[in-house]
């Protein structure tokens, strides 16, 4: 019985501290922050929204990436890319969208097309004030994607 | 921001680079700001001092990219002119020329004065190098995580054109002529905002070749460790400081010839160091500002040349395409 108990309070114990630590969302595409820190910095969801409204301004502006974006699915890509974002930055979202390599084939992305994105992002996140030591720690949890992204 | 077609034009039109017209057509500017490094004082993308992994230019890998590069240094008693080309080729290959004037118009006049015999009988030491690099693997930028660097392997061809003076009683250099071997490993930890390279070169060269290759004291090839960090301040603004050991191979046939083996001559090579601050105000300019030490290079106290530790200010402008 005395067995019993204590296998049960070890199991509870260990499935608690599993639970207490949330799984990222499989299509995430890397793993969150370990801290809000970084999310503070973006001015939390309100911000993000924000920076992400600019962002998709630059995208469409941009003659590199325009041909990507200038269409109809803007509002959807830019509400996955707040809750990516936003998990990415551990402020507590759960991105529900689908994983960077499916919903990126196809589109024939190569690297140029990958770093003017991220400098059109860099613009949007310079305009909001995001710190550039807290904005490079976000573009680092990005910047591996490019493995999943491009496609030569 | 990007090089437009407009402002690369009315750039090159406007500094009368009029051969590198042609250069428009493959404009391409499409790597992360400062990402490419800047072009050190041999013609490679690097820092000041040291090449690094990265391909020079802004290219991506199915673009050519290319630079010009002017660099100055003054310390205490010499002086160096370098100017080049960097082209970078798919973010894979590089090939750069540049060409270096080194001053030596003071030391020259106190031997003539102190001797009475113009021995030195010209104002600066030049040569030209040819260098080419090859990326083998790994993204500096990109791979942000993971600990694996970009690795390129190098080679630096060194011509110096003053071969009867760096072989002579002097200088007692070997050779005129030399190459470079070269392994450069850089990555960028983006999280920290700060960059680390570390190159092993195997060399003979004096003093980067100015005073020739191998010497009385040591003709062989010998590896050199160089170090550069980097860190980060915004988008345009990197602040860093170099490390480069270099050989001594140096020992003048004229100290046992002239003067009983007394170290008149000194040709002491010191390892060289610099602190600079890089700044891009768009990606076509890149301006470097340093402070360099590049120890003793020539001193011949008696006759007023005591010279010691040259340091002094590195400054260098590159433009690309
Ligand atoms: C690290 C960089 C990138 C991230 C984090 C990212 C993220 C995302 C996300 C979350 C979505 C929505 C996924 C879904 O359908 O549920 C998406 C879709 C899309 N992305 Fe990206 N992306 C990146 C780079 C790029 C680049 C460089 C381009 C092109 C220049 C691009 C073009 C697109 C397009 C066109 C779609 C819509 C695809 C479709 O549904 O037809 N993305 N991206």
């Amino acid at each position: 019985m005395n067995f019993i108990y204590k296998t049960v309070f070890l199991l509870l114990l260990v499935t608690s501290g599993v639970s207490a630590v949330a799984e990222p969302s499989p299509n995430l595409g890397n793993t969150p922050m370990e801290s809000d820190e970084v999310f503070k910095d973006f001015g939390g969801k309100p911000g993000l929204v924000a920076i992400m409204d600019d962002f998709m301004v630059n995208l469409v502006a941009d003659p590199r990436t325009k041909p990507y974006f200038d269409n109809e699915k803007q509002t959807y890509i830019k509400a996955m890319l707040v809750e990516q974002m936003c998990e990415l930055m551990n402020g507590g979202c759960t991105y529900p969208g689908r994983d960077m390599k499916s919903s990126h084939t196809g589109l024939k992305i190569n690297r140029a097309a990958f770093n003017a994105l991220v400098e059109d992002f860099q613009l949007a996140m310079d305009k909001h004030d995001v710190p550039f030591r807290s904005q490079n720690k976000l573009l680092a949890k990005l910047a591996p994607m490019y493995r999943m992204i491009e496609e030569k | 921001m990007q090089c437009s077609k407009k402002i690369c034009l009315s750039f090159l039109v406007s500094s009368a680079l009029a051969s590198t017209a042609v250069m428009a057509d493959m404009s391409a500017s499409n790597k992360l700001l400062l990402t490419g490094g800047v072009s050190q004082v041999e013609g490679a993308a690097g820092g000041g001092l040291t090449p690094w992994a990265v391909i020079g230019g802004y290219g991506t890998n199915d673009e050519i990219g290319a630079n010009v590069h002017y660099t100055y240094a003054k310390t205490g008693d010499y002086k160096l002119d370098s100017y080049g080309v960097t082209f970078g080729f798919y973010d894979r290959f590089e090939l750069s020329i540049a060409e270096q004037k080194f001053d030596i118009g003071n030391l020259r006049n106190k031997v003539a004065a102190g001797l009475g015999a113009d021995v030195i009988g010209r104002d600066t030491l030049d040569q030209t190098i040819i260098g080419a690099k090859l990326r083998v693997f790994g993204e500096a930028v990109l791979d942000a995580d993971t600990w694996m660097p970009q690795v390129s392997i190098g080679a630096q061809y060194k011509r110096n054109h003053d071969e009867k003076f760096i072989k002579s009683a002097v200088i007692g250099a070997k050779s005129a002529e030399g190459v470079d071997f070269y392994v450069a490993a850089t990555k960028l930890f983006l999280d920290q905002s700060f960059l680390l390279n570390s190159t092993l070169r195997l060399t003979k060269a004096n003093q980067f070749g100015l005073l020739g290759f191998g010497g009385a004291k040591d003709d062989n090839y010998t590896p050199q460790l160089e170090l550069s960090g980097a860190y980060l301040i915004n988008k345009k603004l990197a602040i860093g400081a170099e490390y480069r050991m270099k050989p001594n191979n140096l020992r003048s046939p004229a100290n046992a010839a002239l003067f009983g083996g007394q170290n008149v001559v000194n040709l002491k090579e010191e390892d060289a160091f610099d602190i600079f601050v890089a700044y891009a105000p768009t990606k076509n300019v890149a301006l470097t500002l340093a402070y360099v030490n590049l120890g003793n290079i020539a001193t011949v106290a008696p006759v007023g040349a005591n010279y010691g530790t040259q340091e002094g200010v590195y400054l260098s402008a590159q433009f690309g395409f």
